[in-house]
């Protein structure tokens, strides 16, 4: 049976990764192949890296990492972030990574989306929403949610699909932090509309979250950052639980 | 401590006879053959990538790549007169993803014919849920020596939107939809749907028996 996938997210900066990652085990914690390796042998099904890396001079050190990171990893990853060209994709590609994701730049140019697909293939092109309910509507944001646009979230993720999007990562703003859930009614309302796979983000904060998003919002991935880096919620222990509530998971 | 990537530490096999041999990925610019590369150096290999004949037909095994859209794919192989070259190759022969439905008579992928070593159907999966089949699943009803040492049910990683039916030829199922092929085998050829090179500690255990084939 086709599983659910859990996967870490990864913040790198300058080539490293960040954000109160803290294994005391970690030689460097900073160091991606380590934690990259260290989740994949915890179980991991994925992994996803966004760089943060706020200046264009030091794009070069994500490319790097991500062919450190390819040599060693068997497990598939995702790189995400300052990505707005097929020549931007290519070289991450090359360098090894499974796929990318693509954000803002995908909402200021959508035709970004189709060129990838027929380029490189739907299969490695992830496109990455992150959007707001207020007034009673979705509205998408860009620029990692400080700039609002207009655009519905249901229209948005409808065109992303069918310009050749592989793959839907949705971040909840509303949720984002809260480790109070998931957005499970519109994911659920999301998955149901579309047919590429959906990733849950933005909310996890126990166990029961994970099952809820698998259950009650019908995604097909669950994706999340502190619970794991601070061992909150360890794979191993995730999994099993999920696998006693009959949610497939990869063992 | 460090961690170090499930496999490596593992490995048990007889790494000289592996080490010794000419492992060539076949490179026609359909998709990332990076990770497959990167999965036999971690087996302590360095493969050679090439489109070039003498080179193929020298190595004592053949890995055939392939992601993106089998039109493509199809029209690149015939560009270098790879599409001649493969099903004449003597030597294990390993096609993987795209490089299996490739293996096969034809697709319905763009209605694409393919190079005929399986005498197999490429089809469509029906919209009944989500496509492309992405994730881990489960391989089922094992066969042969690609699978020695894996157990039923262990999951691999797969990306895919067309598949091809079970046939006499399958030596691996999955079940996504329907119950298709997740490998093939004829003869010196072999096919993976999945990938092994992403598929954790079951993809070395595979790449490992195809190498010690």
């Amino acid at each position: 049976m086709l599983s659910k996938r859990i996967i870490p997210c990864l913040d790198v900066k300058d080539g490293r990764t960040v954000k109160g990652v803290n294994f005391v085990d970690l030689r460097d914690a900073g160091d991606a192949v380590e934690l990259a390796a260290y989740y994949a042998e915890q179980g991991a099904d994925e992994l996803v890296f966004l760089d943060i890396t706020a200046t264009h001079e030091k794009r070069k050190t994500l490319v790097d990492l991500v062919q450190k990171v390819a040599k060693e990893l068997n497990i598939p990853f995702t790189v995400g972030g300052g990505i707005s060209t097929p020549e931007d994709v290519g070289v991450l590609l090359n360098a090894g990574a499974d796929k990318v994701s693509i954000n803002s730049s995908a909402v200021r140019n959508p035709k970004l989306i189709s060129d990838l697909a027929s380029r490189f293939g739907s299969q490695c092109v992830v496109v990455a929403v992150d959007a707001r309910f207020a007034d009673g509507k979705w509205e998408v944001y860009l620029n990692g949610g400080r700039l609002a646009t207009g655009i519905d979230l249901f229209d948005w993720i409808l065109e992303a699909e069918r310009l050749g999007a592989g793959e839907i990562l949705f971040t909840s703003m509303n949720h984002d932090g809260t480790k109070n859930g998931f957005a499970n009614e519109t994911l659920a309302k999301l998955s149901e509309m579309i047919n590429i796979p959906i990733i849950a983000s933005g909310g996890a904060g126990n166990m029961e979250h994970f099952a809820d998003t698998f259950t009650e919002g019908k995604a097909d991935a669950a994706l999340a950052a502190s619970v794991f880096h601070f061992k909150e919620i360890e794979i191993p222990n995730l999994k099993n639980y999920l696998k006693s509530k009959n949610i497939p998971v990869r063992i | 401590m460090i961690y170090l990537i499930p496999g490596i530490r593992d490995s048990h096999l007889s790494l000289n006879k592996m080490k010794d041999q000419k492992i060539v990925i076949i490179d026609y610019d359909a998709g990332n053959i990076q990770s497959v590369k990167y999965a036999f150096e971690r087996l302590g290999i360095t493969p050679v990538v090439s489109n070039d004949e003498e080179v193929i037909r020298s190595a004592d095994k053949v890995i055939f790549p392939g992601v993106g859209e089998a039109a493509w794919a199809m029209n690149s192989l015939r560009k270098n007169g790879l599409d001649q070259l493969i099903p004449q190759l003597t030597q294990p022969v390993l096609g993987i993803c795209l490089g299996m439905q490739l293996m096969c008579e034809s697709s319905e992928e763009s209605n694409t014919k393919g190079l005929g070593i399986f005498p197999l159907q490429v089809k469509r999966f029906t919209n009944e849920r989500k496509v492309p089949h992405m994730g881990w699943n489960q391989l089922e009803e094992l066969k042969g020596s690609l699978f020695k040492g894996v157990s039923e049910m262990e999951f691999a990683y797969f990306v895919h939107s067309y598949y091809v039916p079970c046939s006499e030829e399958t030596v691996a199922s999955c079940d996504y939809i329907l119950n298709f092929s997740a490998s093939l085998q004829k003869d010196n050829f072999y096919a993976c749907q999945f990938h092994p090179e992403k598929s954790g500690e079951v993809g070395v255990r595979i790449l490992e028996n195809f190498i010690n084939l």
